[in-house]
């Protein structure tokens, strides 16, 4: 009886425990069209992800650490900036998935860049971002085989 | 032909496994010997067609015969030998055949090793090896009706699509066969548990027969895991060691509720304390490495690891799933008032110890699937696309593993049944001492001021003083430690591995330095002490690549240390990359170089990253799973011991 009682209290604890830390730890994903739907939705300084593909001739490196590029649904698009080493499959055309803030300007302040982990692999965030944009082209890329 | 050998081998096996699973708990329930021994031999002869199978797929990854459909897809002519072997299993039908394989050798294991010396251990046996036989066709159904390793193509192409870089790596040849070795090697404790529950006997017998097995599987998913930690380490350029990544959470939640397994087996085995827990514990283990395989097979998670998502296979393995952890469990909740109750044991006792322990590990272990499963659950509910960060898991997990850590020294040196705590806490004042003249250390020297750092370094200093006083306690005298036997040694190995462990984390999260610049050539930047400076790049040409390789040099205190060559390869089969990162270690420290894209007028971005102690993760690792062979070998030192005095064999006196 004292067993279950022990047991009820460390799972209740933990159980408060992850419901506490989750408040604070969520990440929203939105796409390009969601945030030109609803910017209401997207607080400024709150750090999201944002997904999409890495719009055609879009990126810009200079001599510096910053790189520019564009994040587009093929119906909205949202400029992002960031600082450091682009993952290895990085491309434009191909699907990515970015961590950061939007800054007042609309401009994404992206601390982390991730690229799909192969050439037939789409991050499935993004290909559910394109289905609902109407760019998806089944069979073109297929989500994740191999 | 090698093609439909081996799926004629994976029908056979399938056969097989049906006779073993008839034979097998048939055989348990009339008490017929015939029909057991056939159930072994059924065992041992689907461990060989499934072994034919696994042999027959790498003997098409080798000939490079691409008109099977897997081959075709994941390997190339061109690619190193070594990666057409281990790309075997680098794709999701192959890593299921190994699957497959690594669960017939346990079942064969436990064919061979079925204790023939009472009835009711026979029995025992026989009902676990019919258990195992259900996983085993449940299995291979999937297998061959969802994921066919042999699929024919047809025409075949004159080359392949080769095998993803990231994947092109000797991490391969070890990560996944140890992860599965530990996932499935829970089955056999799986087995033994619901083979108790369908025994009459209400006795914690199956617990001997089970503890080497769930010993194995702890220990190799413990080198599993360092194993994969230590590739993602230097294979992402990322400078860490945990990403907190879905299918490392797949990974570390089996390795928890082991890790509490094979601890209240310990006490189970002993004084007959947790009987029923112990049985639940089985069954949660087994069933946490299910969800990982459900979690990394579906597709439903976006990760590092994600190579197939077919939802029929997820469906699939929902469905194998939902069978695996609701039949035991309701076959529990009918024999659980039946059992008879643990045995008692005082507030102040191992066993209380091994309470703590049990509790903290599943709640941590709980915690992590709430943060695994809770982006899915409101995907599927509401639509909301979210993820769940590190932050999460650092806020809950590391707290729960501290008060483990603080609790840990006290378990071996409580006895068993009832112990004297003021007793036990004189003996550990000298690893208390330690432990308070460590943190007064790092406030003195070590800036900045990290009171979490410091504390979780206390942490590692108590836990290693405390198997310093368990082995002191054991020994008597410094002369006799090195008479104790091998088996003593177990628990403070264990213990004081999780010690370095723990130092290896904070020093590569806590005090760790990056630096990130572009640099052109002969430009230097500096990073905690290092000064870099780029020499130049070049072109290298690999066998299946070609790469940017950068030389630089490093410096400290004015004098030239070492120069690094970090790359970044391109694959133009599979186009491509990867990153080598160039990590030079003093072994108590690593410098970590990263070459990132080369920028506007010929510089490249050079991200450099300096993680003290970071090697003592892996040491730590290394030797938490010494401890478990050492645990597994002394078990079965003493049996081989056992057998043989029972068979009137006397060993030779040594002199």
């Amino acid at each position: 009886m004292a067993f279950a009682i022990t047991l009820l209290l460390a799972g209740g604890g933990a159980a408060a425990l992850a419901v506490y830390a989750l408040q604070d730890n969520v990440l929203f994903f939105y796409s390009p069209s969601d945030i030109a739907a609803h910017p209401e939705k997207v607080p400024e300084g709150r750090a999201f992800r944002i997904g999409g593909l890495v719009e055609q001739g879009s990126v810009k490196r200079d001599r510096g650490l910053e790189v520019h590029f564009v994040v587009t649904d093929g119906k909205n698009a949202v400029p992002v900036q960031y600082s450091g080493v682009l993952p290895d499959l990085f491309r434009e055309g191909q699907g990515v998935v970015a961590l950061g803030t939007r800054s007042n300007s609309g401009v994404f302040n992206a601390s982390e860049v991730l690229a799909k982990h192969d050439e037939r692999y789409m991050p499935p965030e993004v290909v559910d971002a394109l289905k609902r944009s109407g760019h998806w082209q089944e069979g073109q890329t297929r989500p994740g085989s191999s | 032909m090698t093609g439909e050998l081996g799926q004629l081998a994976l029908c056979l096996a399938l056969a097989l496994s049906l006779v073993q699973a008839f034979s097998g708990f048939a055989g348990a329930s009339r008490s017929s010997l015939k029909l057991m021994a056939m159930g072994r031999g059924a065992a041992l002869g689907s461990f060989v067609f499934i072994a034919l199978a696994f042999f027959t797929l790498m003997f098409a990854y080798v000939t490079s015969d691409f008109s099977v459909m897997a081959v075709a897809e994941n390997s190339h002519t061109a690619k190193p030998l070594i990666y057409k072997i281990t790309g075997v299993w680098g794709n999701h039908e192959g890593s299921m055949v190994l699957w497959l394989l690594i669960l017939g050798i346990y079942s064969a294991a436990i064919a061979m090793t079925q204790p023939t010396d009472s009835r009711e251990n026979e029995e025992l046996g026989s009902r676990a090896l019919g258990v195992q036989a259900l996983i085993a066709i449940a299995f291979l159904v999937f297998v061959l009706l969802t994921s066919d390793p042999f699929e024919r193509f047809y025409p075949p192409p004159f080359e392949g699509n080769g095998l993803n870089p990231l994947l092109q790596d000797p991490g391969l040849a070890f990560h996944p066969p140890l992860l599965y070795l530990g996932y499935v090697g829970l089955s056999a404790a799986f087995s033994f548990a619901a083979a108790a529950l369908l025994d009459k006997r209400n006795d914690a017998a199956w617990v001997r027969l089970a503890r080497p097995f769930a010993l194995a599987a702890w220990t190799a998913l413990t080198l599993g895991i360092a194993a994969g930690s230590w590739w993602a380490y230097y294979t992402l350029g990322w400078g860490g060691f945990w990403f907190w990544d879905p299918v490392e959470n797949a990974s570390l939640m089996p390795w928890l509720v082991a890790t509490a397994l094979i601890h209240s087996m310990m006490a189970t085995e002993r004084t007959g304390a947790f009987k029923s827990w112990t049985l639940l514990l089985a069954i949660a283990a087994f069933s946490f490495s299910l969800i990982g395989t459900f979690l990394v097979r579906s597709g439903v998670l976006n990760s590092v690891h994600a190579f197939a998502n077919d939802p029929r296979r997820g469906l699939f393995i929902l469905m194998i799933l939902f069978v695996a952890i609701a039949s035991p469990l309701t076959l529990f909740a009918w024999r659980a008032p039946k059992l008879s109750p643990g045995a008692p044991f005082d507030l102040v006792s191992r066993e209380t110890g091994i309470l703590v322990n049990n509790l903290l590990l599943t709640a941590s272990a709980a915690t992590i699937l709430i943060g695994v499963l809770y982006p899915l659950v409101l995907d599927a509910v509401e639509g909301i696309k979210i993820s769940v960060g590190p932050p999460y898991f650092t806020a809950t997990v590391i707290p729960m593993l501290a008060l483990l850590a603080v609790a840990m020294p006290f378990g071996p040196v409580f006895l068993w049944r009832r112990a004297n705590f003021r007793a036990a806490l004189y003996s550990l004042r000298f690893a208390f001492a330690a432990a308070v003249a460590a943190l007064l250390a790092l406030l003195a020297v070590v800036r900045p001021v990290s009171l979490l750092g410091f504390l979780a370094v206390c942490l590692g200093v108590w836990l290693i003083g405390g198997s310093v006083t368990d082995i002191a306690r054991r020994a008597g005298t410094l002369r006799r430690v090195w008479l104790l036997p091998a088996g003593a040694w177990t628990s403070a190995l264990a213990h004081a591995g999780l010690g370095v462990v723990a130092f290896g984390v904070v020093g590569a999260s806590i005090w760790r330095s990056e630096a990130i610049q572009v640099l052109a050539p002969h430009q230097t930047m500096n990073v905690a002490g290092y000064t870099l400076r780029l020499d130049s790049t070049e072109r290298v040409q690999g066998p299946n690549y070609f790469a940017d390789r950068a030389a630089i040099t490093v410096m400290a205190n004015g004098r030239t240390i070492t120069v690094v060559h970090p790359e970044k390869r391109s694959y133009p089969v599979e186009q491509t990359g990867t990153t080598q990162s160039a990590i030079r270690t003093t072994g108590i420290s690593d410098l970590y170089v990263v070459l990132g894209d080369p920028r506007e007028g010929g510089g490249w971005v050079v991200h450099a990253f300096v993680n003290p102690l970071a090697p003592f993760i892996w040491l730590g690792g290394v030797i938490m799973a010494l401890a478990g062979f050492i645990a597994l070998s002394a078990r079965i030192a003493a049996k081989v011991r056992a057998t043989r005095s029972a068979a009137g064999v006397v060993s030779e006196p040594v002199s």
